[in-house]
């Protein structure tokens, strides 16, 4: 299936789901961090000015840091995020998902340098778009991926509905699809709308009230399997 | 047993989880002696809600939970300054040795590049003007110039510290360059290599050729002994990094990409500290005029002598 989900298995035996983030939202955390690090630099600047030429030898070593340690220095003691990162709540984690340490995130940011080629990360997006879970060149080298801190997603962009349980027991897939019908369908056009809606008959057919529309009976069982309980 | 029975008996422990959690965020602690075994629990709490096939929401709130355990239990661990000291005490030298092919081929192109382009610059004058433009050319006449008066002016101690910062920040953004493009099946590091090979070659054996070897030789001899070496080991870190994408052996090319990785490291940390030391003698030393060119020719062959001691040595200590 076509899915952003990355599975790892943990010692313990279990299957835990990443959700990897994709090239779009990456770029815009890197924008962020390009603010960032220029108004650190800047800010730095200004007390450093006073000193004239020994002023200027610091300033060039604080450039050097900033253009290649800020993210590692961020990423190793920060859990996993520069402060762009952070804001779309990014965070770099090893494809095993356990935290990145000095090494992997070394690599990968030193390999920026090569992701960043020919033309602001033109090989990095190529990577991004052949690797299966989102991974630049970096990633690959150092084994990390960058995964949306995990939290409880669902219950926004819900429509407000009287959230109502499924008439019929729901395996776990089935109740994902329902949810992100629940999630995408009120972008769509209604005619298309009620087109996915009649895919799922049987659980309308189901439901002893004889729901008047599909769609809208649809949407209630998704609320209510996102957690709700009452209408909002 | 139902779901709400499930939730019922187990709300308590996965709220006591969740801010345990909250607790240890941030710090590098493990938790308590209570911890690993609550942890368990959740993955075992987890895995019987995806096998029973409960609400998605349930699923992706122990999903949450045990993936934050998962996280705050297999923390990596900080390297210690032992550790730090270690690696250049034992570790650097070691990785060279291991790693010997790649180092031995960077230097042979490296060094093989850049002398016999030096020795063709003495057969063929005209050469230089092939690699260099002439506004090139001429300022490093006017550098090297040992009728130029500025071979007589002492130049401040600022401008030292200033120049410090400039060598730290573009030679070794250049190491990291060269090592990056090592991804690219090595062909990065390889032309990293071949120019700065040839372009140094050049400039010395037209330096030489003029009459400037003195001023050339006793300005590059000191710092050089480091940063010749740290270009041949930033390019070895990168045709490391690169190799086992055109000779993967039994691995697939992705994981053998990733232990080309990690075996390229140390050479990089090899090369970065080299990288630092050079800036250092070449901006407090190198280009300091009271110390007279005797003495630098002195220091830089003691400087040499310690490079080579350090890396030969470590083979008879690396045991058999």
């Amino acid at each position: 299936m076509l899915d952003t989900v990355h599975r790892i298995e943990t010692p313990e035996g279990v299957d835990l789901d990443l959700r990897v983030a994709g090239p779009a939202v990456r770029f815009v955390a890197w924008g962020i961090d390009l603010l960032v690090r220029f108004l650190i630099g800047g800010a730095i600047a200004v007390p450093l000015a006073v000193f004239g030429n020994f002023g200027m030898g610091m300033f060039l070593i604080v450039m050097f840091l900033l253009e290649w340690f800020y993210p590692v220095l961020f990423e190793v003691l920060s859990h996993g995020a520069t402060p762009g990162k952070k804001a779309l709540r990014l965070q770099v984690v090893h494809q095993d998902g356990t935290p990145v340490g000095w090494l992997s995130s070394i690599l990968r940011n030193l390999l920026r340098a090569a992701d960043f080629l020919p033309v602001v990360y033109g090989f990095g997006l190529a990577s991004m778009i052949a690797t299966r879970s989102f991974q630049r060149l970096g990633d690959l080298a150092a084994g990390t991926l960058v995964v949306y801190r995990d939290e409880l997603r669902g219950a926004i962009l819900m429509p407000s509905v009287m959230p109502r349980p499924a008439p019929l027991p729901l395996k776990l897939a089935e109740q994902r699809a329902v949810i992100a019908f629940g999630q995408r369908a009120p972008t769509l056009p209604p005619a298309r709308t009620q087109e996915l809606a009649s895919l799922a008959a049987p659980l309308v057919a189901a439901e002893p009230a004889r729901p008047a529309d599909p769609v809208q009976h649809l949407y209630a069982i998704a609320a209510w399997l996102v957690g709700r309980r009452v209408a909002g | 047993m139902d779901q709400e029975t499930f939730v019922r008996r187990a709300e308590e422990r996965w709220r006591s989880f969740a801010v345990a959690l909250d607790q240890l965020s941030g710090s590098a602690r493990r938790g308590g002696a209570d911890f690993p075994r609550l942890y368990r629990s959740i993955c075992h709490d987890l895995a019987l809600a995806r096998e029973r096939q409960f609400d998605a929401h349930l699923v992706d709130r122990l999903n949450s939970l045990a993936l934050r355990g998962h996280q705050q239990l297999y923390r990596p661990v900080t390297p210690s300054w032992q550790r730090m000291v270690g690696f250049w005490a034992r570790d650097l030298p070691r990785s060279v040795w291991r790693e010997a092919p790649f180092v031995l081929v960077a230097g042979l192109i490296f060094y093989g590049a850049g002398l016999l382009l030096a020795g063709l610059v003495q057969l063929y004058p005209d050469l230089v003007h092939a690699v260099l433009d002439p506004g090139e050319v001429a300022s490093l006449e006017a550098m090297y110039d040992p009728s130029s008066p500025h071979h007589l002016r002492p130049r401040g101690a600022d401008t030292d510290a200033a120049m410090f910062g400039f060598y730290i920040r573009n030679n070794i953004g250049i190491g990291f360059r060269t090592f990056a493009g090592g991804i690219f099946l090595g062909l990065g590091s390889l032309f990293f290599l071949v120019f700065n090979g040839v372009v140094l070659g050049v400039v010395g054996g037209h330096l030489v050729q003029i009459g400037f070897g003195e001023t050339f030789g006793s300005f590059v001899v000191g710092h050089g002994a480091l940063e010749l070496q740290a270009i041949v080991l930033a390019a070895a870190a990168g045709l490391r990094l690169g190799w086992p994408l055109l000779s993967p052996g039994a691995a697939r090319r992705i994981d053998a990409l990733r232990g080309g990785a990690s075996a390229a490291v140390p050479l990089l940390y090899g090369a970065t500290t080299l990288f630092f030391l050079a800036a250092g003698v070449e901006a407090f030393w190198s280009a300091s005029v009271l110390v007279p060119a005797r003495i630098k020719f002195i220091v830089g062959g003691v400087l040499w002598v310690i490079t080579a001691l350090y890396f030969a040595t470590a083979r008879r200590r690396d045991g058999p």
